[in-house]
């Protein structure tokens, strides 16, 4: 160890400002969500207490698989719409950002559409996602277009407050999240690999599969992690596009907060978190980000 | 930051008056703002600035959605000096002991609130009172209590400001045939078309106005099911949710009008002023009367109980001043109703309050407070008269014992 590293005050002063933010703002809540979810539900109070009602309720008829409860049935269909936008995020981020990375040689080009990908992000999430409304519905634009070419007799119902326009509309909020690791991810790769395994008769797919995919897995796996928990937490977008009517564990959440049965919502986050952890830690399994980076 | 100032000053003020023991306040000149926590619909710019221009308060709106208010009655009760919330959010509120009963003494008034919600009559007739019905919630036993009294008392829980009742709106144009019955919103002709509001405690009730006009089940109380009436309702509404009859739900009152403006919806369950913003856009939009009888709702003004001095009296000018007409007028344009009625007629046109109160045709055209075209001369209000819309109330918005329960089992209509 050198000198100057024995001359500044010790280490835990240093790790102690990060620690007490990460201890306020991170730890302390979660443990009041563990803590509240152990309440019994009351409408206007909060009680203390220690009781595991709220995780029976939560569950309560679950056992039985033929007919799925409510909380296996949300959490299926979360499940399927983060899987969903996940892979198509996954396939449009890569193609983009290998666009960017290998075909655009320029850094000027490179920089400006970078940029030109950002420029959705200006506006707010909320508009994003509203402006499809007047595209899809019954009388949108693309309704009015495939009845005017002839190709449909009648509106076509599917496009708006559905499943597809949940997942369009997470695709087009969430790419630039995927995007943006494995754009990062390529440009650290080290171009003579590419032209070594040109030199040893690797065809254009046998070098994206073997080289490209191997060496962007850590943007890889940054951009899931990004879309599967921001979709599993997701309750707004699933509102609005899907017509309030498809269920989201959010959007329970949501509800009972809205209707003060904080036990029961805190119990639902509880669960919610323990998913999505055991999905960020099974993604981990697979490439070890901390070696990696 | 001006507003921050206002308010330090203001503290100020009230600990200093505290302090000197002076209570309460005389010192006029100092200016006040009362912090009015409410929803959106009901906090109109131009009733706080003629309030402002008539006494010198400043009314400072703190707009948030209705659940939103409840919970903050409950959780922060120091957030706020005037409380504009409904009715059914009491049985949470008042428990909580944060409000002030409001001394009817003070409130000039008080013996003119209409019997809608003092004895649950109009014109001497009762009316439905299934669910949370103003009078069984509007007078308290004491200024600090907890619970609600059966007879009427000198204190209030909460002074009325509006009220409606609710039916469904149907998009004339598009439907071509007439509509007379709750049990229309299920019906297979508008699979695909129709659209029911996604707020628990308000969509079970529209449900469960549909189980009854289809002759499925008769409730004892809509308003207070039990969870076997709940699981029924909720089975109805799965059904015609799996054959595909919704559209949408919607959530807040701009999703109800852009569904029915866009056509996306036909028929749903509908607000009145929401209604008048379809038209307002020129497309036809009615409030449809229905033989089953209306959804009825009213909110008030309450006081938290923390509220002392200075501010405690300016809630009250502001609550007298509400009272006096002018408010009340405002409203009734809108196509609310003002708890006042007879000061309210006193600021109204009587062209004004014959097509609005009186359900006769416009003998001019109708405009709205800001001057939009709302209906032409000759155009009668959908619904009739105040005794034929008011008295046509079949229950009131509700809170159930069963909430939790209820909430649980809409979930799972959603999730189905």
């Amino acid at each position: 160890m050198s000198r100057s590293h024995e001359a500044g005050p010790p280490a835990w002063l240093q790790a102690l400002p990060f620690a007490a933010v990460f201890v306020f703002f991170f730890v302390a809540p979660l443990v009041l969500v563990g803590a509240v979810s152990l309440w019994p539900t009351s409408d206007y109070e909060l009680k203390p207490g220690f009781v595991f009602d709220n995780y029976a309720t939560i569950f309560a008829g679950c056992a039985n698989l033929a007919e799925p409860c409510v909380t296996l049935k949300t959490y299926w269909s979360t499940l399927r719409f983060s899987l969903a936008a996940w892979a198509v995020t996954l396939v449009l981020g890569f193609a983009i950002a290998y666009f960017l990375a290998f075909h655009v040689r320029s850094t000027a080009a490179q920089t400006l559409l970078f940029v030109v990908c950002t420029i959705p992000f200006w506006t707010s999430n909320v508009i994003r996602m509203v402006s499809w409304l007047p595209l899809l519905g019954r009388n949108g634009l693309v309704n009015q277009a495939l009845l005017g070419l002839g190709l449909a007799d009648q509106p076509v119902e599917w496009l708006l407050f559905s499943n597809f326009s949940v997942v369009l509309t997470f695709v087009h909020l969430y790419t630039m999240f995927m995007l943006v690791p494995i754009f990062n991810s390529m440009m650290r790769i080290d171009r003579s690999l590419l032209e070594a395994a040109e030199d040893a008769g690797a065809s254009g797919w046998q070098t994206l599969w073997n080289v490209i995919v191997p060496l962007s897995r850590t943007g890889i796996l940054i951009g899931s992690i990004f879309v599967i928990t921001i979709v599993m937490g997701d309750f707004v977008t699933v509102g609005v596009m899907g017509g309030q009517q498809i269920a989201s564990v959010g959007k329970i959440i949501q509800v009972q907060t809205s209707y003060l049965q904080f036990p029961l919502a805190a119990a639902n986050a509880v669960v919610l978190l323990a998913v999505v952890l055991s999905i960020i830690v099974a993604l981990n399994r697979m490439v070890d980000l901390r070696r990696e980076l | 930051m001006t507003q921050d100032n206002t308010r330090r000053t203001l503290l100020k003020g009230t600990a200093g008056i505290l302090a000197t023991g002076m209570f309460p306040a005389i010192h006029a000149q100092e200016k006040v703002v009362l912090r009015y926590l409410g929803t959106a619909v009901n906090q109109d710019k131009a009733i706080a600035d003629k309030f402002k221009a008539d006494t010198g308060i400043e009314i400072q709106y703190v707009a948030v959605n209705t659940d939103e208010v409840t919970k903050r009655a409950v959780t922060s009760p120091n957030s706020f000096d005037l409380l504009d919330t409904e009715y059914f959010s009491l049985k949470k509120i008042v428990p909580t002991g944060n409000l002030k009963g409001i001394d009817t003494k003070k409130i000039k008034n008080a013996d003119k609130i209409t019997t809608l919600f003092t004895t649950g009559t109009v014109a001497g007739k009762a009316v439905g009172d299934q669910g949370t019905a103003p009078k069984k919630v509007i007078f308290l036993e004491g200024e600090k209590s907890k619970a609600f009294a059966k007879a009427p008392t000198q204190w209030m829980s909460l002074i009325p400001t509006v009220y409606n009742a609710d039916t469904l709106g149907i998009r004339p144009d598009l439907i071509k045939r007439p509509i007379d019955s709750w049990a229309e919103l299920l019906n297979p002709e508008f699979k695909g078309k129709a659209a029911i509001l996604n707020i628990p405690s308000i969509g079970i009730m529209d449900a469960a106005m549909v189980v009854e006009a289809k002759g499925l089940y008769k409730y004892p109380d809509k308003g207070n099911m039990t969870k076997q009436e709940i699981d029924l309702t909720i089975k109805t509404l799965i059904e015609a949710k799996k054959a595909g009859q919704f559209r949408s739900l919607w959530k807040d009152f701009n999703e109800s009008v852009n569904l029915m403006a866009s056509g996306e919806v036909v028929i749903q369950s509908m607000w009145s002023p929401a209604v008048t913003a379809v038209r307002v856009k020129g497309i036809p939009c009615t409030f449809q009367p229905l033989k089953e009888g209306y959804r009825a709702w009213a909110a008030g003004f309450g006081l938290p109980s923390t509220l002392s001095g200075k501010k405690l009296d300016a809630a009250y000018v502001f609550i007298n001043w509400f009272l006096d007409g002018w408010a009340g007028a405002y409203l009734n344009r809108q196509g609310y109703y003002s708890a006042v009625l007879e000061t309210a007629k006193a600021k109204m046109e009587a062209y004004e309050w014959a097509y609005w109160m009186e359900g006769k045709p416009a003998s001019q055209d109708i405009k709205s407070p800001n001057g939009e075209l709302l209906a032409k001369a000759g155009s009668t209000r959908d619904g009739g008269s105040y005794e034929q819309r008011m008295g046509g109330i079949a229950c009131w918005n509700a809170l159930m014992d069963e909430n939790t329960y209820m909430v649980q089992k809409w979930n799972e209509f959603v999730a189905a």
